[in-house]
């Protein structure tokens, strides 16, 4: 089998070619292996983008975004300095602490893994995008109410990982919240809040245990 | 002298931030949101040498990559760099894509020196010097009080430990950053930063301006915990980066850089011999310490701490004692104050010391720490504690809890006492005659919720809703006010909101007639003031504020004696800081100081390389914290004291839980761990279950 031309291949026609192989092992299983072949020939005939920019059209918060961007530019970059939208902060730049996350079509991503030109075609949802018609969603609501937020530079992260959470789960237990929140950090420690806050959402009330002795 | 009111409507209560919904919607502008016009990208190239002679940087490549705008040396000439990741260089331009290239393209002879990072390499008499002609080791400053040695042999029981604490890395979740302007008119830094004027004094220093050219502002920032307080060698550059490229520079550092850098809690290595009387009584203590600060430890210091030193011995009464501390400077970045600086490590050293000692006297530990502990607060903490932990009935001797799954308890406690106010804090107000009113103080909110302390008080006074105080903080152009450190914020804004808004009161009173412009009343007093709105200067009134606050925390674990694993179950906080503000945002930095210490138990840690001289964990995945699935359950206990007026509570909540976890752990599995973070393989060293070293 000849082996591709790395250089030849750019990111994102690079990862079309191995999720084309993955298929490709597949069938190739059942021993038509002249597809391999084909398949390769194909992932090399596609366009290779950049280095330089190359036109880019988001669809952030059901608005387009139109921008001119080099291909290795990441989502969270594009959301963050090439458009005003800061409210997706970036933390680590390395997947590690959720500071960056965003919905894609409802599922939440950390949108520094993923690159500009990958996030097109798709609706993306940012922190902005939430409260569009001026109110406030409940998860936002809860947030305030519960005080789950510190210096707030992971809150918008988290208020992602929690909104689409309760939109596929609307009533999670204790452990689903801690699932759905493991990939935010928190330096502050405002985890414990942001627990009832997620629990307050999903329309259980919590109260607060703190005892104030006087005197 | 002033006083605060006896009945309160909203100081005391539960408060939600009034800088909530900003944040909750991504509208808030952080110190690395700022889109200055015509902004530049900037970043930084580091060492990657752990020690070396530099003897040129070449940036004309640099310059050449398309985008670039600017590029500066940190300094011209020779020059050496002390640890991995100390700064050489920074470019700016239109986008983080056109940085990354320049600093591959940025040259640099280097001629590699001779290094140490681990602090026991550093202390070999043939070690390399971090300092040329200096020890790495500074002499310590030995003291004694009573006579130790004869004291020992007066003692029923003698306990001799060695406990150690890392290095920590602050890592808040927005780094360190700045973005700066400078043109001929002055400078203005939008900065992350906890003190707003020690950065513009540090600016104009730097750069020899005037103080009153340079304007720091911070609307909102990620988190400080104590290194945040300068302009740093980042802040510095990307003022000389904007000034060569004509153009605002935002230069944050990236999450690697972090790690490097701007700061760390100095390590400690305690050696502690502690003896008690048959009674109970601690009767003599020798402690001798020593602990990294990075590069900024050691001979060059001048001798002595180093920064490295912690409060010895912690917090109970011994009436002979001998104390011998020093710094070891190591290739590695310097320590900067974290939380509480000194007291964690100090706390955990001391209380471990307790429970073993305790162990052996046969006496319970909180018996044994109320027989020795001098303050009369913090000893009805530990019974209040102990009363709502269920302490009695979940005691058991260490190692006695049946199964392969061992539970255990433990406690420790925390004192404050640089928690005092600053007197020198100013502010002012402008009431409109619409009745709005708007705060101005130069000081900043953190996080801690400073913003919403203001309202709160303001509120309280005018007889007004928290939602109907305006609060501007973050600009040097305001009163000048502390920086956030030493949990000394709420102790020094809240007298002096008290004392702006007694002033407007009486000045509404003689511009309206109206004897009592509070509540009702406010808007038709204000009215009176016709066109001109009064603007009402206040400072820091005494009476109002007080220090030091205490604290005791009791921790719940279960040690899986199978894989090592530590589960926090439960952590009971008990605290006091006299009158409380917020009790809402008073529990968030309660929890926080809890997670914090939590970390720092079983999970932070910085690993330097000893063979390469890097460090090795610079980055969220392999430096651990703590994660919302490994967060306990906490109980906060909290004391209301109005009469000793307002204190801080940010450190004393973060000094004791290490402590508190370790000695629950050496509860659970009858072995003490020597040395934080507790991690699965110590405890299964602990119990002679490590399994053995892959041979290669």
């Amino acid at each position: 089998m000849k082996a591709p031309e790395p250089e030849k291949l750019e990111a994102h026609s690079r990862r079309t070619f191995l999720k084309s192989l993955g298929t490709v092992a597949a069938t190739a299983a059942t021993a038509q292996v002249q597809s391999v072949a084909a398949e390769l020939e194909k992932a090399n005939a596609e366009k290779v983008l950049g280095p330089g920019p190359v036109p880019v059209v988001l669809t952030v918060n059901g608005e387009k975004l139109k921008l001119a961007l080099e291909p290795r530019v990441t989502l969270l970059d594009a959301l963050r300095n090439y458009s005003s939208l800061t409210g997706t902060k970036e933390g680590c730049d390395r997947a590690a602490c959720g500071a960056c996350t965003v919905l894609i079509d409802d599922t939440p991503v950390y949108s520094c893994q993923k690159l500009a030109i990958e996030a097109q075609g798709r609706e993306i949802t940012t922190i902005e995008g939430l409260a569009r018609s001026g109110k406030l969603t409940k998860v936002q609501q809860a947030f305030i109410e519960k005080d789950a937020l510190q210096c707030g530079y992971c809150t918008p992260g988290f208020i992602m990982s929690v909104t689409a959470l309760l939109k596929r789960n609307p009533h999670p237990t204790l452990e689903e919240v801690k699932h759905a929140c493991s990939g935010n950090l928190c330096r502050c420690g405002t985890q414990p809040h942001i627990l009832q806050a997620v629990l307050l959402a999903s329309g259980v009330e919590v109260t607060t245990k703190t005892e104030v002795l006087h005197g | 002298m002033a006083s605060w009111p006896a009945q309160t409507k909203y100081i005391s209560h539960p408060t939600t931030r009034i800088d909530a919904v900003p944040k909750v919607t991504g509208k808030a502008h952080y110190s690395s949101d700022i889109q200055a016009d015509g902004w530049l990208y900037g970043m930084i190239l580091r060492s990657k040498w752990p020690a070396a002679k530099i003897s040129g940087i070449n940036l004309d490549k640099a310059r050449q990559v398309p985008g670039i705008q600017a590029a500066v040396k940190v300094r011209d000439g020779e020059f050496t760099v002390r640890f991995y990741g100390e700064e050489l260089a920074a470019v700016a331009g239109t986008s983080k894509q056109a940085c990354l290239d320049a600093l591959r393209a940025i040259e640099v002879k280097a001629e590699p020196l001779p290094f140490v990072v681990l602090e026991d390499d550093a202390r070999k008499s043939d070690a390399p010097k971090v300092w040329d002609g200096s020890s790495n080791v500074s002499p310590g400053r030995p003291r004694e009080k009573g006579a130790v040695d004869q004291a020992f042999s007066e003692c029923a029981a003698v306990i001799e430990g060695f406990y150690t604490t890392p290095v920590q890395i602050h890592h808040p979740m927005e780094t360190h950053g700045n973005t700066v302007s400078w043109t001929d008119d002055g400078l203005t830094a939008w900065s992350s930063t906890q003190g707003i004027s020690s950065v513009r004094d540090s600016f104009a220093g730097a750069l020899q301006l005037d103080q009153s050219k340079v304007r720091v502002l911070t609307d909102f920032m990620g988190g400080g915990f104590g290194a945040k307080f300068s302009a740093g060698v980042e802040g510095v550059l990307a003022a000389r980066l904007s000034r060569e490229a004509k153009a605002p520079v935002r230069l944050m550092l990236t999450r690697f850089d972090q790690g490097l850098a701007v700061g760390n809690r100095p390590s400690s290595f305690q050696k502690i011999k502690m003896g008690a009387l048959a009674d109970g009584t601690l009767h003599a203590y020798d402690g001798e310490n020593y602990g990294t600060a990075g590069i900024g430890a050691g001979g060059d210091s001048g001798g002595g701490g180093g920064g490295a030193d912690i409060p010895m011995p912690y917090l109970y009464t011994v009436a002979n004692s001998r104390v011998k501390q020093s710094a070891v400077a190591v290739n590695a970045g310097s320590s900067r104050a974290f939380r509480a600086p000194g007291h964690p490590p100090a706390s955990y050293g001391m209380e471990c010391a307790m429970d073993d000692l305790a162990v052996k006297l046969g006496m319970d530990p909180v018996e044994f720490r109320l027989k020795n502990d001098p303050n009369e607060i913090r000893r009805r903490e530990l019974t209040i504690g102990a009363d709502r932990f269920g302490w009695k009935e979940k005691y058991r001797p260490p190692g006695t809890s049946p199964g392969p799954v061992k539970v255990g308890v433990g406690c420790a406690g925390a004192a404050w006492p640089a928690g005092g106010p600053n007197r020198r804090t100013q502010g002012e107000a402008q009431i409109n005659p619409d009745g709005s009113v708007e705060f101005r103080l130069g000081v900043q909110d953190i996080g801690t919720g400073t913003k919403t302390v203001i309202a709160v008080v303001a509120a309280e006074m005018l007889g007004l809703k928290p939602e109907q105080i305006g609060v501007k903080v973050g600009d040097t152009r305001f009163p000048p006010g502390p920086g956030s450190g030493g949990s000394t914020t709420c102790s020094s804004v809240s007298p002096t909101v008290y004392d702006i808004c007694a002033k407007a009161l009486e000045q509404l009173q003689a511009q309206s007639g109206i004897a009592d412009a509070r509540g009702e009343n406010w808007f038709a007093a204000c009215k009176k003031l016709g066109v001109t709105p009064l603007t009402v200067s206040g400072q820091w009134q005494p009476g109002l504020s007080s220090s030091p606050a205490y604290g005791v925390q009791f921790a719940e674990v279960a040690v899986d004696t199978e894989t090592g694993l530590v589960t926090v179950r439960k952590v009971v906080a008990v605290h006091d800081c006299g009158l409380i503000i917020d009790t809402l945002t008073l529990e968030s930095q309660i929890n926080g100081g809890v997670i914090m210490g939590m970390g720092y138990a079983l999970y932070e840690e910085r690993v330097m390389d000893d063979l390469s001289g890097v460090l090795l964990n610079p980055n969220f995945e392999t430096y651990k914290l703590p994660g919302i699935a490994d967060v306990p359950e906490i109980q906060i206990v909290l004391l209301n004291m109005p009469e000793r007026g307002v204190i801080g509570i940010g450190e004393p909540a973060t000094v004791t839980t290490a402590g508190a976890i370790a000695n629950a752990v050496a509860n659970a599995i009858g072995a003490r761990v020597p040395g934080l973070p507790i991690t699965p393989a110590k405890i299964l060293n602990a119990l002679g279950r490590a399994p053995a070293p892959l041979s290669t």
